[in-house]
């Protein structure tokens, strides 16, 4: 092993000017796509679509499906199939609401509104969550049941579990604090929503630079430096473009009033307050920037893909392909709690319903999203973007007017639609 | 350094035992009291039909397979090898005849696949393996230049350079090669036989697994044939001749020996 000759590097073919941005265009299609669907109910609704303040809504009634999608590529790309998430859901949402109206206030005497309380009833619920979907894991792993059994077990089992818990009766009013996790009871303001915006844009920039520099140090071909900027400066724009959004949807006045009344100060006259964005989002950012640095800079995350693509080569390889499965679906029962934690914060109760048919809309984004049921392919980001134009399909058309049955109609042809148009498209690249 | 011949004739310590290994699978005896071994810089050919035992017996050198009997000597030393890990950990690298590679990865993703080079934060250096991965390119395939494409994209040759690299790389001291040549044009057998010259230089032990009986007579030192999940016989390659090695193979029987011998 002692030579060194290093393959030469070959400068790259002249390309468009549109190919040297390196795109993803899958990806580009998606967001065409979604823009498209945004404009369109945008027209019908005669502007009330691309209102700030339906924007916000928006981006928090998505909240919950994104993070649990982001766990289901993960379980996808590695051939498995969870059917239980909305049900799971709904059993972390009765053990939260269990623990912060019943077993902390009365039987652990801290009586209601607790500072501890939140954060107790966060941890229990995470832990109950993680603990399900490891149990389910081991179950596939180890046991060799196929996951869609394991799951659509749990799917009743879970469904029934909740329903047990609360004897089926809605548990209401949350703790105080646990409701700003919910969306429009918890944003940062505007001042902090900039300082955030800004802070992300330096950091998603910086993780630009460093990634080019690492390249260049090897003295691998880069991009040219305009099509590293442009992509830097979409990257901005879609940041702090967020950002300004969700600042514009103001706080109403009158509400405004209660809340300084509640402070005990008065409302100077004229005074405009933006909500600037929701604590969920926050947490929705943030599962999605750690699950694609877990896909795609881990060891755990490679193993995933790896798996996914040919389980016997990872098996071969040393991997531990068991305890991978238990890991893969213990992340999902933890975003399970997680996406419980967002849910019943919105609505500020557990209703026994909670999740329903969330399972079909979860695996629906993951796979209009590009995740592919044959597994080792799949993306954070567009089952996010997924997630986000299922929403806004159903949301437009509740906008539009269209009758209720109709909406599902037109959710199920369109999910069915965009896997036929991604079968075209990988067939006409060529890819497997 | 003395060849592996005179290593064998001093009566050293081989580089891998397998002693008297045996495994089943439903009843049928797959691999029934077989025992091999290679000496440092020795290439055994393992020969037999399809469905002979010889992928099943290598398969539990490489962790694979568990075994039901017998032992495996590393350096005079017995090993337990439940898993490719543990057979990893005994530097023994396997080339698969079906590749064993994830298609949906790139050519340094499946190069470090299990051993990935991190970052001093943990995270895996995606740019240093692909540095690495030209650099043992560069030796075994010249051509190669498919880098950030994901190895579905290549074609057979340029899977099996990843595939061998795999195994070069982590300076692997026991190889084990099943139909390398499988997938391979003229050029491209050509290489994996100056591959294995070179291997054996270094004083690699090599376990070739072959259909082909020229490839062995070029190739090995020595061959042990298998048929129906039992030895036939191991022979210095020096001392027969292709016709002697399709006899074993076919009727499985030794040279020199009446044809309805002990086995089958």
């Amino acid at each position: 092993m002692a030579e060194a000759t290093t393959q030469p590097i070959q400068t790259p073919a002249k390309r468009s000017l549109f190919q040297q941005l390196e795109l993803d265009t899958r990806l580009l299609g998606m967001v065409g796509a979604f823009i498209i669907l945004c404009i369109g109910f945008n027209l019908l609704t005669d502007g009330r679509f691309l209102t700030p303040r339906n924007i916000f809504n928006l981006t928090i009634q998505t909240v919950s499906v994104a993070i649990m999608a982001s766990g289901m590529v993960f379980v996808i790309v590695t051939r498995h199939i969870d059917l239980s998430v909305g049900a799971l859901l709904a059993t972390c949402s009765a053990v939260m609401a269990m623990v912060q109206t019943q077993v902390l206030p009365d039987m652990l005497g801290f009586g209601l509104n607790h500072p501890a309380t939140w954060a107790i009833t966060i941890v229990v619920g995470l832990g109950v969550g993680t603990l399900i979907g490891a149990f389910h894991g081991w179950m596939v792993g180890y046991l060799s049941i196929p996951a869609f059994i394991v799951t659509l077990g749990g799917f009743l089992v879970w469904r029934n579990v909740a329903w047990y818990l609360t004897d089926g009766q809605t548990i209401g009013p949350l703790d105080k604090t646990f409701l700003i996790f919910g969306g429009i009871n918890g944003t940062m303001g505007t001042t902090w929503s900039w300082i955030i915006g800004i802070a992300a844009t330096a950091l998603a920039l910086f993780g630009l630079w460093s990634g080019r520099r690492a390249r260049q140090g090897h003295g691998f071909a880069v991009k040219p430096l305009w099509a590293e900027l442009t992509i830097a400066g979409i990257t901005a724009g879609a940041i702090l473009g967020l950002v300004w959004t969700l600042n514009s949807y103001l706080i109403p006045a009158r509400r405004l009033k209660r809340m300084m009344e509640a402070k005990g100060e008065t409302m100077p006259e004229g005074l405009e307050v933006g909500y600037g964005l929701p604590i969920s989002v926050l947490i929705l950012i943030a599962v999605a920037v750690v699950m694609t640095v877990v896909a795609r800079r881990t060891r755990l995350g490679r193993y995933i893909f790896a798996t996914g693509g040919n389980p016997d080569a990872a098996e071969l390889s040393g991997i531990n392909t068991r305890m991978l499965t238990v890991k893969i679906f213990a992340l999902m029962g933890f975003l399970c709690a997680l996406s419980a934690v967002v849910a019943s914060a919105r609505l500020a109760n557990h209703s026994n319903d909670i999740g329903t048919l969330d399972e079909l809309r979860v695996i629906a984004a993951a796979v209009i999203g590009g995740t592919a049921l044959s597994g080792g392919l799949g993306t954070i980001h567009g089952a996010i973007l997924g997630a986000l134009i299922m929403q806004a399909l159903q949301s437009g058309m509740a906008m539009v007017g269209v009758d209720a049955p109709f909406q599902n109609i037109v959710v199920g042809s369109v999910l069915v639609l965009a896997v036929l148009i991604d079968i075209q498209y990988r067939k006409r690249l060529g890819a497997k | 350094m003395k060849t592996a011949k005179e290593l064998r004739a001093e009566g050293a310590t081989p580089l891998v035992e397998m002693k008297d290994i045996s495994i089943a699978f439903g009843g049928i005896k797959a691999v029934d009291h077989v025992s091999v071994d290679v000496h440092p810089g020795e290439v055994v050919g393992l020969l037999g039909h399809n469905g002979a035992g010889k992928s099943t017996l290598i398969k539990i050198l490489s962790g694979a397979y568990h075994m039901d009997s017998g032992e495996i000597r590393i350096n005079g030393d017995k090993v337990e090898i439940t898993n490719p890990r543990d057979a990893r950990s005994h530097n023994i690298e396997t080339i698969y005849q079906t590749l064993a590679l994830a298609d949906n990865l790139d050519a340094a993703s499946n190069l470090f696949l299990g051993r990935e080079l991190v970052t001093p934060f943990g995270l895996v250096d995606d740019a240093a393996m692909e540095a690495e991965c030209r650099k043992i390119m560069g030796r075994l395939n010249p051509n190669f230049q498919k880098f950030s494409e994901p190895v579905s994209a290549l074609s057979g040759g340029q899977r099996q350079s990843v595939a061998i690299a795999r195994a070069v790389y982590f300076n692997a001291k026991i190889l084990i090669m099943d139909e390398p040549t499988a997938a391979l044009g003229p050029h491209e057998t050509q290489m994996v036989a100056e591959l294995i010259q070179q291997l054996k230089a270094e004083g690699i032990g090599i376990f070739l697994i072959d259909h082909d009986v020229h490839a062995v007579m070029e190739l090995c030192d020595r061959a042990s044939v298998m048929k129906n999940g039992a030895l036939v016989g191991t022979v210095d390659i020096e001392d027969v001749t292709d016709d002697d090695l399709l006899s074993m193979i076919i009727l499985g029987k030794n040279p020199g020996e009446a044809a309805d011998s002990t086995t089958d």
